[in-house]
């Protein structure tokens, strides 16, 4: 008559230690996601300094800076909204800006500027703390979606509310090639 | 080793080694102090097969004397290792490149989900770098001057996810750890052997010959005491041994490491191939600090060479293999990307 007494004690404990692991997960992808914010964040304020600072010098590549801003405030409008508009909006955004990079290599006069080099140096940083921390979510949104869709743990999923967390995958093909740098003799402008 | 083991195999096998030799370490000082007693308590059963020494006095003051100490390193160890190097901390990044350290370190936090290391910069122009703490909240990261300026920040990034890896899987914490059991055994051996070679004699024959005592317990007690003093006189070699074991495991899984951070393990495979180019000793670096290196501060030759001897007494794998693991990594990644592998 003790059997299913410590039966039921022994499965209850087991509920309670899946449902614990599952929120674990859940807000580990919650704050992981929170990462990835700040650092889209401060990319989005650096920004204006970087086009400022080159503005002068850049009067030819008008159309690229342009397109750096438009692509900046698409990505701050949030990009139709959820993890798959974002991704894209921000995609397009390091793709406008990766752009600029390789077209910033062709002024000398920038490339030498201290303030520039310190920007540049920032943007980039901030371009890989964006791939890390995505690379973290991803990480950690997997194993809380491995989680809650193995048995037997798929049986409290539903008592945690948990959800399958959507990965932050590249769509924009831009990001994903290589930047093709022009190297016809174009007329180039005398900085 | 199975042809190229993908990286988190690798983190696995690692681990299960290194629990085994922490295991060791722990038996080992078990039987430094209770070893002792027990040879007491069987020499000290007379004719009537009662044990006068019934107390073990002995495992209860090396456990005492132990836990003080190894927790007085604990605490002190992370903050002497910094000193004893010259390290001067980066609070607000002057120049581009330790702008850029700072930078490739938060990254490098950010990747690994811990908290941000304090930065260090170790004033010598030899390329090396080393992670020191009490585990992923309270950790710190020292470059040298030569390391922040031979390398691309690509390498540097190799580097300091290399450090990384030491802090996120618990190494920094696991060699704090050592260094203080380590420095314990060696106080212990020294003390004790003082003892017996002064007062101790005497202890000694009246516990091998006085009390008259019959046939089997003395002899048991003969026995566990002579292997007791041997290893009381090896301890410090055994121990460093397998501190330095350890130290060798750990450097494998903390490139694993960095190659799972940066997801680039050519970045690492270019900076090992300038350290180990630049063959200079590290004078900032003192041995003591050896084992958390990137590489042998020291440039000894064991570390150099494969084999028994090199097994057994270099602090760090040798170079060479470590480089062609991670470019046997980097070739896997291409692979699995789709693009054709070059060189």
């Amino acid at each position: 008559m003790w059997f299913p007494l410590i039966l039921i004690v022994v499965v209850l404990a087991w509920v309670a230690m899946a449902y614990n692991g599952l929120i674990a997960l859940k807000n580990q992808t919650v704050n992981a996601w929170k990462q990835i914010d700040v650092q889209l964040k401060r990319r989005h304020d650096l920004i204006p300094n970087l086009v400022n600072t080159v503005k002068g010098s850049m009067e030819f590549e008008k159309d690229t800076l342009q397109a750096v801003i438009d692509a900046r405030s698409k990505a701050m409008a949030g990009g139709g909204g959820g993890v798959k508009g974002t991704a894209a909006a921000e995609g397009a955004l390091s793709g406008a800006l990766g752009k600029l990079f390789v077209v910033m290599e062709q002024y000398p006069d920038l490339k030498s500027s201290q303030n520039v080099r310190d920007l540049q140096e920032e943007l980039s940083s901030t371009e890989n703390k964006i791939a890390f921390a995505r690379q973290l979510y991803n990480d950690v949104a997997t194993q809380y979606n491995t989680k809650q869709q193995q048995f037997p743990t798929n049986f409290v999923a539903g008592l945690a509310k948990a959800q399958i967390a959507e990965l932050w995958e590249i769509e924009d093909q831009a990001e994903r090639a290589v930047p093709q740098v022009d190297l016809s003799l174009k007329p180039k402008p005398q900085a | 080793m199975s042809a190229a083991p993908n990286l988190f195999e690798q983190q696995a096998r690692n681990r299960r080694q290194t629990a085994a030799w922490v295991m060791l370490f722990v038996l080992f000082f078990a039987w430094l102090g209770f070893g002792g007693d027990a040879a007491l308590y069987f020499g000290s059963v007379d004719q009537l097969g009662q044990a006068h020494y019934t107390v073990p006095w002995i495992g209860i003051a090396v456990t005492v004397a132990a836990c003080g100490v190894a927790w007085y390193s604990w605490v002190n160890g992370p903050k002497q290792v910094l000193w004893s190097t010259g390290a001067a901390e980066i609070v607000n990044p002057q120049t581009f490149e330790e702008k850029q350290l700072v930078n490739v370190v938060e990254e490098m936090a950010i990747a690994a989900g811990v908290p941000r290391p304090r930065v260090y910069l170790v004033p010598d122009a030899d390329p090396n770098a080393f992670a020191t703490g009490h585990g992923p909240g309270a950790a710190s990261i020292a470059v040298t001057t030569g390391l922040l300026q031979g390398l691309s920040r690509e390498e540097l990034q190799g580097v300091v996810g290399h450090e990384m890896g030491h802090i996120r899987n618990f190494d920094v914490r696991l060699m704090t750890t050592i260094a203080a059991l380590v420095g314990v055994i060696v106080l212990l051996s020294d003390g004790m052997g003082r003892m017996f070679r002064g007062g101790g004699g005497r202890g000694a024959g009246a516990l091998l010959g006085g009390r008259g005592k019959k046939g089997g317990a003395g002899a048991i007690a003969l026995v566990i005491f002579v292997l007791w003093l041997v290893t009381l006189i090896l301890a410090p070699l055994i121990s460093r041994l397998m501190a330095m074991a350890i130290s060798r495991n750990r450097e494998y899984l903390a490139d694993a490491t960095s190659a799972e951070l940066t997801r680039n393990p050519g970045g690492l495979a270019a900076a090992l191939q300038k350290i180990d180019a630049s063959d200079a000793p590290t004078t900032s670096i003192k041995s003591g600090v050896a084992h958390l290196c990137i590489a042998d501060p020291l440039g000894r030759s064991a570390n150099l060479r494969e084999g028994r001897f090199a097994d057994l007494f270099g602090t760090h794998p040798p170079m060479a293999k470590r480089i062609t693991i991670l470019k046997g990594m980097a070739y896997q990644q291409l692979k699995a990307s789709g693009q054709t592998p070059i060189g």
